[in-house]
C-alpha cells in the first residue's frame, strides 16, 4: 500500500546488561520485543503505555538514533538502515521530533532563530536570507511573532517554548513527527493550545504524527490509531474511538478507568479497576503473557504462552488468551 | 496574540548586545557591590600602570647603563636620606623600586593571564572530548588529570622550568624565561579546568537540545563547540578569574624559590627574593612595596572572583 508512510515489523531493541563475567553481558533488557506497526500519511498513531514500556526506545529506533536487534523499519517503502550515512541524512530531514520539556529542549545561548534555523543550516538549505524568511514563516506557522526570533528561550513561556521546539522540528519540512509527550510538561491550560496547534499542522501540511503518550485523556482527542504497549509488546492496536468505547485487553481495561471523567456523578458511579503490583522488571519479565503478574483474568495457558495479536473487529488486534483467543 | 502588532525594535541593532549587558543584572548588581567594584578599579589601574611602565617609570631596570652604584640602597624619597627620583627607594644595584615595580607587575599580570588562557584552553579541549566521548577516552584523560594532580603543583613547575632551562642554549633563557613559567604554570593547572568542564558537558549533554542536535546529525565538534561550549563557560570563567590569583602567586613562588624570572627582569617575585636577602640589613623598603603590590593584586582578584561566582551562580540569587 502506498499510502504507508512507516512501517515496523517486528522490531526488537535489547539492551545488554553490563556486570557480567569477562565483559559478557549479564542479560538483556528487551525494550522493545516484536512490535509491528504501520502509521499511514496524515495519520495520528498513539502509542501508549506506563513508564519504561519502550515507547521512547521505539520512537528513538525510528528516528534512527538506536540501532535495533532485529526487524525492520521501513519509510516509504524504503528500509532505514541504520548507521548508513546517506539514509541517516535524509531520514533527518523526514522523520523530526517534539520532546517533552520544552525547556531542555531549547539551547539557551542560542536565539530562537538561530535553533529554527539550525536544522536548514546544517541540510545547506537556502541562502542565509532564504533561511531567515524560512524562520519568520516557521515562526508565524507556530503562532509566534517573527520578530522576536532574535530573542533567548528564557524570554518565552513553557507553552511558547514548545512552538519553537515545533518550529524547528518542522524546518526541513518532515513527513513524521514523533511527539514524545509532548503536552506533559505544560501547564493544563497550555496543553489543548498546543494540542490544537499540532492538529491545525497536520492539516495543513499533511503530516503523520507518532504520539508517544501516557496521558490517555489527551490520546482520545488527538489520534487516529492507538497502539497499547506492555513490557516491550503490543498488547492491543485499534481505531481510538472502538479502542476506547470497548477495551478488549484487561490492561488497556485498566488504563481507561483510571482516566477521570469530567462528569463527577458519572466518575463517581464508575468501577475503578486498579492493577496489583508493579511493572516487572524488563530485564527480568514473567514467562507467557507479559501481563499475567498482574491480570485479573489470568488462568494456567496464560502462564505458558504467550498469547498473538488476534483480530477482534475492524482493524483491531489484542493479544489475550481469555479475551481473543486464537481458533 | 496578534501578529500585526508593531514592536518597537532598538534603534541600533550593532549596540544592542553591549546595551541588554549594560542593562542586565550582571552590571546592575556590580556596581551596587563596593567590594568588586574597589578591586576592578584596583586592578586595572595596576593593570594600566603596568601597561603604561616605560612612559611612568623613571629609569628603565632593565637597563644596567641607568642604574647607579652610588644611587644603590636609597630609602623612600620620604625619609631624611630619601632622594628624587627614586620614590620608593633603591635596592642594592641602585634599581629604582617604584620602577621596578611597574615593570614587575607587567611580567606577573602577563604571565598570570597567558598561563591561565593555556590552561583553560586545555582544561577545556580534555574536558569537552571527555565528557562528550565518554568511554575508555574519559578514562584516559581523567587519569593523567589525577596523575598530574597527584605531585603538588610546585614540585611539576619547578621540574618543568627546570627540565625546559636544561633544554634551551644559555643565550636564550632569559628570553624564553616568561614562556617556561607559563607553561610550567599552565602544566599543573588545567585539570582543574578539564574536570569542571566534564561534569557540566555530561550535565549539558543529556539534555533534550543536544539530543536534537544529534538527531539533526550535526557532526559532534560542532555539536561540542556550539551547543556545549557556551553553557558550560559560565563555570570556566568563574573558576578561572579565582586561579588568576593563584596563577600570579605561583609565578611569584616560582621566581622567589629562583627558578623564574631572572635578576635582570625582576618580577614582583624576583624583586621580593632580593629584597628579602637585604631586609635584616636595614633595607625593608626593597622586599615591603613588591611585596605589598603582590598582595593588593591577588587580593583584588580573589574578591572580584568571589563576586563574578556568587552573580552568576543562580541558586544564589
Amino acid at each position: 500500500m502506498s499510502d504507508i508512510l512507516l512501517s515496523v515489523r517486528d522490531l526488537k531493541v535489547h539492551f545488554p546488561i553490563r556486570g557480567g563475567l569477562l565483559g559478557r553481558p549479564a542479560g538483556w533488557v528487551k525494550a522493545v520485543d516484536g512490535v509491528d506497526l504501520d502509521i499511514r500519511r496524515g495519520e495520528s498513531v498513539a502509542l501508549v503505555g506506563e513508564s519504561g514500556c519502550g515507547k521512547s526506545t521505539l520512537g528513538a529506533a525510528v528516528l534512527g538514533m538506536i540501532t535495533p536487534s532485529a526487524g525492520s523499519i521501513t519509510f516509504e517503502g524504503k528500509p532505514i538502515v541504520h548507521g548508513l550515512a546517506a539514509t541517516r541524512r535524509s531520514l533527518s530531514r523526514d522523520v523530526q521530533i517534539v520532546f517533552q520539556d520544552p525547556v531542555s529542549a531549547l539551547n539557551p545561548k542560542l536565539t530562537i532563530g538561530e535553533s529554527i534555523a539550525e536544522p536548514l543550516h546544517i541540510q545547506h538549505v537556502g541562502s542565509a536570507a532564504e533561511r531567515k524568511e524560512r524562520v519568520a514563516e516557521l515562526l508565524k506557522m507556530v503562532g509566534l511573532h517573527p520578530q522576536h526570533a532574535d530573542r533567548k528561550p528564557n524570554a518565552f513561556s513553557g507553552g511558547q517554548r514548545q512552538r519553537i521546539v515545533i518550529a524547528r522540528a518542522l524546518a526541513l519540512n518532515p513527513k513524521l513527527l514523533i511527539l514524545d509527550e509532548p503536552v506533559s510538561a505544560l501547564d493544563v491550560s497550555i496543553r489543548s493550545q498546543i494540542l490544537n496547534l499540532l492538529l491545525e499542522l497536520q492539516q495543513r501540511l499533511g503530516l503523520s504524527y507518532l504520539f508517544i503518550s501516557h496521558d490517555l485523556s489527551v490520546v482520545r482527542h488527538f489520534a487516529d490509531k492507538v497502539a497499547v504497549m506492555y513490557l516491550g509488546h503490543l498488547v492491543e492496536t485499534g481505531p481510538t474511538t472502538t479502542v476506547f468505547a470497548n477495551p478488549v485487553h484487561p490492561y488497556t481495561e485498566a488504563l481507561l478507568s483510571a482516566v477521570p471523567l469530567p462528569d463527577p456523578v458519572l466518575q463517581r458511579q464508575r468501577r475503578r479497576i486498579v492493577l496489583k503490583g508493579d511493572l516487572p522488571s524488563p530485564a527480568n519479565p514473567p514467562k507467557g503473557c507479559k501481563f499475567v503478574t498482574r491480570c485479573p483474568l489470568a488462568e494456567s495457558i496464560c502462564h505458558e504462552t504467550q498469547p498473538p495479536l488476534m483480530s477482534v473487529g475492524a482493524e483491531r488486534l489484542a493479544a489475550c488468551h481469555i479475551r481473543a483467543p486464537a481458533t | 496574540m496578534s501578529v500585526e502588532q508593531t514592536v518597537k525594535m532598538p534603534a541600533a541593532p550593532r549596540f544592542a548586545r553591549l546595551r541588554t549587558f549594560l542593562d542586565g543584572d550582571l552590571v546592575y548588581g556590580f556596581l551596587r557591590t563596593p567590594s568588586a567594584v574597589i578591586s576592578a578599579i584596583v586592578l586595572l589601574v595596576i593593570a594600566l600602570t603596568a601597561i603604561a611602565a616605560p612612559l611612568l617609570s623613571p629609569q628603565d631596570p632593565y637597563d644596567l647603563t641607568q642604574l647607579y652604584l652610588d644611587k644603590a640602597e636609597l630609602p623612600p624619597i620620604w625619609t631624611a636620606e630619601g632622594q628624587a627620583p627614586y620614590l620608593l627607594g633603591t635596592d642594592v644595584q641602585g634599581r629604582d623600586i617604584f620602577s621596578a615595580i611597574l615593570y614587575g607587575s607587567r611580567i606577573s599580570l602577563m604571565i598570570g593571564f597567558a598561563s591561565v588562557i593555556v590552561s583553560v584552553m586545555i582544561g577545556i579541549v580534555v574536558g569537552l572530548t571527555s565528557g562528550y566521548v565518554g568511554g575508555r577516552i574519559d578514562n584516559l584523560l581523567m587519569r593523567i588529570g589525577d596523575l598530574v594532580l597527584s605531585i603538588p603543583t610546585l614540585l611539576v613547575a619547578i621540574l618543568v622550568s627546570a627540565i625546559f632551562r636544561e633544554l634551551l642554549p644559555v643565550s636564550m633563557r632569559d628570553a624564553f624565561t616568561p614562556v617556561i613559567l607559563t607553561t610550567s604554570i599552565a602544566i599543573t593547572s588545567w585539570v582543574q579546568y578539564a574536570r569542571i568542564v566534564r561534569a557540566s558537558t555530561m550535565v549539558e549533554a543529556r539534555k533534550e537540545y543536544v539530543l536534537a542536535a544529534r538527531i539533526l546529525r550535526l557532526p559532534p565538534l560542532r555539536i561540542m563547540l556550539t551547543h556545549i561550549l557556551p553553557n558550560v563557560m559560565t563555570a570556566v570563567l568563574v573558576t578561572a578569574t579565582l586561579n588568576l590569583g593563584l596563577a600570579i602567586l605561583a609565578e611569584a613562588t616560582l621566581s622567589f624559590l629562583g627558578v623564574g624570572m631572572p635578576v635582570t627582569q625582576p618580577s614582583l617575585g624576583t624583586l621580593i627574593r632580593i629584597g628579602n636577602q637585604y631586609f635584616f640589613s636595614g633595607s625593608w623598603w626593597v622586599v615591603l612595596f613588591p611585596a605589598l603590590q603582590l598582595s593588593l593584586i591577588i587580593l583584588a582578584v580573589n574578591l572580584l572572583g568571589d563576586w563574578l561566582r556568587d552573580a552568576l551562580n543562580p541558586k544564589l540569587r
